[in-house]
């Protein structure tokens, strides 16, 4: 919105507002809303085609939406060229200019600025202490390592401290333990220069690590919105549940009681989870669950407390896996729970074959509403 | 330690530089060839050394002017050719469908360009010329070295800008770079290799070239067509001098470039 005299930058916020993109016939994104506060690490998680980084390209200006507008504070941006707006992008395939030396590539958007040489030269030396590359600046790009390049072009990208910065998978190309090291160093950065980020990746963990808050989009909508804990905790929808993390979900019936509690009917029995977590408007046909984490496998005949859901079943799997065992139970229609277990060594370690009891707190129960009808004009190409 | 495979290959190379280069050499030995008795003209029997044709480089009338004409032409054609192709190879590669309509008819046309024999275009172009009442001459010339030179230049470029990660532009753009200095600053010196090498090309192709030239010349004669026009009445020495020269510029142009791809490839 507003420089303040001394030029450093007022947070703003950014809005989506109604935006649809189409190529040709095919929905890339649909209607969709979001804001974005100033200052926070946004990240838009979702499968590949989901539009994730459509909504990057527009906000960068690369593509014009379809329908709707893009606000930077108040400032309408919808239509704007990229040169003309401020934001800066760190591409997946970083798209350095590989005739340029690592400090030309950097103070390229200063230059462009019309900053002197001098005072650019100061300022990408900053740069490269930031992310590490002190000595670095006379290499080419194809000089560098991967994760090196990765850092040019968060440098090159974050020297003009742009209002916004968008991340297109900027990981996918290192190899996993460079990843978790970025990571940290990503988020440590972030909060160090207090520029809003919007990260887009389809790896949750990825996501889950950095982000204040996380979108997770489906088919050009958002189907999840909120901090990690939250959306992984309490998912909006039979997407989130399934694509962020694993669920056991059953098909019930739901039935709003009128205290804290309220009751899903399924083949087995009834599931009681909080009432004031449903998702607003959720009735009739829905879907009950629970993380595998949650659950307690214990021996049939234990005793259930008041505030938990049960469920007798018999194990057919059983996975050591080092750090946990992991189960799966068939319930008695059939369903298949899978259970998780720490190994902390005390807990009962049931075998192939034995009947068991599953029990978890009401609390961590779940409603959903099952995908496939989310919208009376849900079309899917 | 070398196998046989490689003796015979490098017998092969070897058979084959000196089946490109005996012509020349030939060319370049008779340059110093002495005239005995009569009209100085070419003979390719050795008469002794002299370097008399290099001083009397100048003396005989309408050659030195053909072959500056030549050499202005040249100069002339490939920069036409090179900004209008290398543009025309841009908008190949970049734009199709409702923006570029008739795209498919363009690349067909080049194809065609190439491929079409020499004599037909001159031929068409002098047409052309007629039917329009242009004069022939420079203007003439230098229409038609641009045109036959163009494909080539573009299909260089195009090459070029085949591997080209369009992602470096939308980067230019999004660091605050209007369309043409991210064009100056990111698209041409990355496409340069192939935008030189279509010069070149150009450069060479409207050089030697006889079979247009001849038809849309009228009375200003390039260097290929005063050389036939003199084979009747003998052609004087002094044609392998500049032949010679030609081969030399030609020569340092490709050591040139040779060394600053080197040099290049040792910076990055």
């Amino acid at each position: 919105m507003t420089l303040t005299s001394t030029g450093t930058r007022q947070q703003i916020n950014v809005r989506v507002a109604n935006v649809t993109k189409k190529f040709d016939d095919v929905v890339a994104v649909d209607n969709l809303t979001l804001e974005i506060t100033g200052g926070e690490f946004l990240s838009l998680l979702g499968p590949s085609g989901c539009g994730k980084t459509t909504t990057l390209r527009m906000l960068g200006g690369f593509e014009e939406p379809s329908a709707g507008s893009i606000y930077f504070g108040d400032r309408d941006v919808t239509n704007l060229p990229p040169h003309q707006r401020d934001v800066n992008t760190v591409f997946q395939s970083y798209a350095l200019f590989p005739h340029l030396s690592v400090t030309d590539n950097i103070a390229f958007g200063l230059r462009r600025k019309g900053v002197s040489k001098s005072e650019a030269k100061l300022r990408v030396d900053e740069m490269l202490t930031l992310v590490d590359l002190e000595g670095r600046g006379e290499r080419k790009p194809h000089q560098l390592s991967g994760g090196q390049q990765q850092r040019v072009a968060l440098a090159r990208a974050l020297v003009n401290k742009p209002q916004l910065l968008l991340l297109d998978e900027p990981m996918s190309a290192l190899d996993a333990k460079l990843r978790k090291t970025m990571q940290l160093e990503l988020k440590r950065i972030q909060s160090q220069v207090g520029i809003t980020f919007l990260y887009v990746t389809h790896d949750q963990e990825e996501a889950m690590t950095m982000s204040d808050r996380i979108v997770v989009m489906n088919r050009g909508r958002i189907e999840g919105l909120g901090s990690p804990r939250d959306v992984y905790e309490q998912p909006s929808t039979e997407f989130v549940a399934t694509f962020l993390g694993a669920s056991n979900l059953v098909a019930a019936t739901l039935e709003r009681g009128t205290g804290d509690v309220a009751l899903a009917h399924h083949a087995h029995g009834t599931f009681r989870s909080p009432a004031h977590r449903l998702p607003p408007g959720l009735t009739g046909a829905v879907k009950c669950g629970v993380r595998p984490e949650k659950i307690q496998i214990r021996a049939l005949g234990d005793r259930v407390a008041a505030d938990e859901n049960s469920l007798t079943g018999r194990v057919l799997i059983s996975t050591f896996m080092g750090v946990g065992n992991q189960y799966v139970v068939a319930a008695p229609q059939g369903e298949e729970f899978v259970v998780y277990a720490q190994n902390s060594g005390q807990t009962h370690a049931p075998r192939s074959g034995e009947e068991v009891l599953l029990t978890w707190p009401v609390e961590h129960s779940f409603v959903v509403q099952p995908s496939g009808d989310q919208s009376p004009e849900g079309e899917s190409s | 330690m070398r196998s046989t495979r490689g003796r015979w290959l490098g017998l092969y190379s070897w058979l084959l530089l000196a089946y490109l280069l005996v012509p020349i050499i030939g060319m370049v030995f008779f340059s110093f060839n002495d005239v005995l008795a009569g009209r100085p003209q070419v003979s390719f029997q050795w008469n002794g050394g002299t370097l008399r044709w290099y001083r009397e480089l100048t003396q005989i009338v309408g050659l030195p002017e053909s072959f500056w004409l030549s050499i202005r032409l040249a100069v002339a054609s490939t920069i036409v050719a090179t900004i209008v192709g290398t543009l025309l190879a841009l908008a190949l590669v970049r734009y199709e469908g409702k923006k570029f309509r008739g795209r498919r008819i363009v690349d067909q046309t080049l194809f065609m360009n190439i491929a079409a024999p020499e004599i037909v275009m001159g031929a068409s172009l002098l047409g052309m010329f007629a039917s329009y009442h242009i004069a022939r001459g420079f203007t003439t010339l230098l229409i038609s070295h641009a045109v036959f030179s163009l494909a080539y230049v573009t299909v260089t470029v195009r090459a070029r800008l085949q591997g080209f990660d369009r992602h470096l532009e939308e980067a230019a753009g999004d660091l605050g770079s209007t369309p043409l200095t991210t064009f100056r600053l990111v698209t041409l010196p990355m496409i340069m290799p192939g935008v030189l090498a279509g010069a070149m090309m150009a450069f060479a192709l409207s050089l030697d070239d006889f079979v247009v030239s001849n038809f849309v010349a009228g009375t200003t004669l390039p260097f290929p067509v005063w050389v036939y026009g003199a084979t009747r009445m003998g052609v004087p020495p002094q044609v392998f001098v500049f032949g010679t020269l030609i081969f030399l510029l030609g020569a340092a142009a490709a050591i040139g470039s040779l060394v600053m791809s080197r040099r290049g490839m040792k910076r990055t």
